[in-house]
């Protein structure tokens, strides 16, 4: 097997990229300029995920990507401990829901932390790891002073 | 729903047969079939000229090296049957709608007898490669953009570009997400596991026969947490084969067949890993709801439980959501795990489950279903003459499930 190594500290060890198409292109390179983007419904306002030809909840065929906040809370996460790729640390995988709408959620990784210091319900914030024409969105944990600011 | 409506109860199970089973046994996906399909034929009294139906799940190549089985086409062809009906694939209600779909056909009048088989032989295919599942072309894997690395689409590319490669990863979060929301805990989903093991240690065919302590779970090395390796199932190779007849057969047939009372097909969610409503149950809560309405039967009437465990957490949604507990009460109706044993409220896996019997991938179930209610459970058959059997297939978004009695309805 071939794959992009790690660029990311505590990411994955591998990653193995998207094909991008029309459909996927905006969501997989939005983060170019550091932004999250999403399908949203210009009629019932809806964010629709993954990307759709009409908004699923009101049929409209109105749907232009649109930039979120890229603010976000742990679903769900597992630490990866089964080794892939030979030699392989662990790494964690989370499930984020987005803060705009909590049936959008998404998979990928949780960096900048430890995973003992994870927990279910806590904030994060998305980056970007770019790989060749992807723009991959991971989490990182929102620290106090940031959320109290 | 009126009885007429219920078409599955039209069709009876009337043979059951299992090729060798075991790890890496070096024999191909035809030649275990075919030996399951003569067995399971003779079994109901059969002979090849008979069958005139044929399903499998998945077939076709779907899926990492020794998922799929032989295709359809090479099964009717190593076993020159004339079809009147035939059918495979891998979408549906989890592995046992090929079960489903020839309780149709046969209740439509397009076929009288139809072979159905589930066929594995991933233990020989990852003892050969390795686990090729990463960037192969039956994971929606593609080639890179200038013969680069592999690319992902389909629903693939929303998990494995995040390093969540396997099920095991996704369903880790199903198991997590249980603990925040109910306190399950290791201890608990350890139940499963052992219980397993015990009731394998009584199936001669089954793959793991040693005891299982809690020590032994809690020191196993972690997969995903909080699942470690005896909470995911064991790879081997084996076939297993079913007969599916119309259930004006049973009066003919030379051994107790088993009738079909109500399936589970529901999937009212979003057909997604990691966008379904409640990740908590996922597809199992709409499978188990959709069986329960085309039944006057209760969890009460149920008997034995097989109910599916490619992990262990699967297990602990399905007795949840198929009524044997209340919503999150799982891990404390498992605790001890006497509810559970042969001799328990509810005898749960008693062939030891994919988790030590062998990960025959939905129809190991089936096959231990149709011997219990026969009485052909030889160690481990549940006392009592059971009457009622519930089987459930699959988990995470893909899920189906069915009610077997030993009677008509």
């Amino acid at each position: 097997m071939t794959y992009h190594h790690r660029v990311t500290a505590n990411g994955p060890p591998f990653r193995l990229l998207p094909r991008l198409d029309d459909t996927h292109r905006f969501f997989w390179t939005s983060g170019e300029d550091g932004k999250l983007r999403f399908l949203r419904c210009g009629a019932c306002r809806h964010y629709v995920h993954p990307p759709a030809p009409r908004c699923p909840y009101c049929l409209a065929d109105a749907l232009t990507p649109e930039a979120v906040s890229g603010r976000g809370v742990v679903h769900s996460f597992t630490v990866n401990c089964q080794q892939w790729v030979p030699d392989a640390e662990p790494y964690i995988i989370g499930l984020v829901t987005i803060a705009e709408q909590d049936d959008v959620r998404l998979t990928t990784n949780i960096i900048d932390t430890e995973a003992d210091d994870m927990a279910v319900g806590m904030e994060v914030a998305v980056t970007f790891e770019h790989l060749d024409d992807v723009w991959l969105p991971l989490f990182r944990p929102v620290r106090s002073e940031t959320a109290a600011s | 729903m009126r009885a007429d409506q219920l078409l599955e109860r039209r069709a009876v199970i009337s043979g059951i047969g299992q090729s060798a089973v075991g790890r890496r046994l070096g024999r191909s996906e035809l030649d275990l079939t075919v030996e399951a399909a003569l067995a399971a034929i003779e079994d109901a009294g059969l002979t090849r000229d008979d069958i005139d139906g044929l399903s499998t799940y998945p077939g076709m190549g779907m899926g990492p090296g020794g998922f799929a089985g032989p295709s359809g086409p090479d099964v009717q062809d190593a076993l020159r049957l004339k079809l009147n009906w035939h059918d495979g694939g891998g979408e549906g209600p989890g592995q046992i709608r090929a079960v489903f779909a020839a309780c149709m056909a046969v209740a439509a009048g397009l076929a009288r007898h139809v072979l159905v088989y589930r066929t594995v032989t991933e233990s020989s295919a990852q003892g050969r490669g390795g686990r090729q599942a990463l960037g192969s072309p039956g994971m929606g894997a593609i080639t890179g953009p200038g013969g680069g690395p592999p690319r992902m689409m389909g629903f693939m590319q929303w998990t494995i570009p995040f390093g969540a490669v396997s099920a095991g990863n996704w369903l880790a979060q199903v198991a997590r997400r249980r603990m925040h929301e109910f306190g399950l805990t290791r201890e608990q989903l350890a139940q499963i596991a052992l219980n397993g093991r015990r009731n394998a240690s009584l199936n001669p065919k089954a793959i793991f026969r040693d005891p299982l302590t809690m020590e032994d779970y809690l020191g196993a090395r972690m997969i995903s947490t909080p699942l470690c390796l005896f909470d995911c199932d064991v790879p081997c190779d084996g076939s297993t084969t079913v007969i599916v007849s119309h259930a004006d057969y049973a009066p003919d047939a030379p051994r107790p067949v088993a009738h079909v009372n109500a399936i589970g097909t529901a999937l009212r969610g979003r057909p997604s890993w990691d966008q379904f409503d409640d990740m908590t149950t996922m597809a199992a809560r709409d499978a188990a709801a959709s069986m329960w309405e085309r039944t006057d039967l209760t969890p009460a009437d149920v008997d034995v439980a097989e109910l599916y465990d490619g992990f262990s957490i699967l297990t602990m949604v399905w007795l949840e959501e198929l009524g044997f507990c209340g919503k999150g009460e799982s891990g404390s109706f498992v605790e001890g795990g006497s509810r559970i044993a042969l001799d328990g409220q509810i005898p749960l896996n008693t062939s030891g489950g994919q988790l030590s019997a062998g990960r025959l991938h939905g129809f190991g179930f089936l096959h231990e279903a149709c011997l219990q209610l026969r009485g052909d459970g030889g160690d481990r058959q549940v006392a009592g003459d059971p009457q009622v059997a519930v089987v459930a297939n699959g988990g995470g978004p893909i899920a189906g499930s069915m009610l077997l009695t030993s009677g008509p309805a």
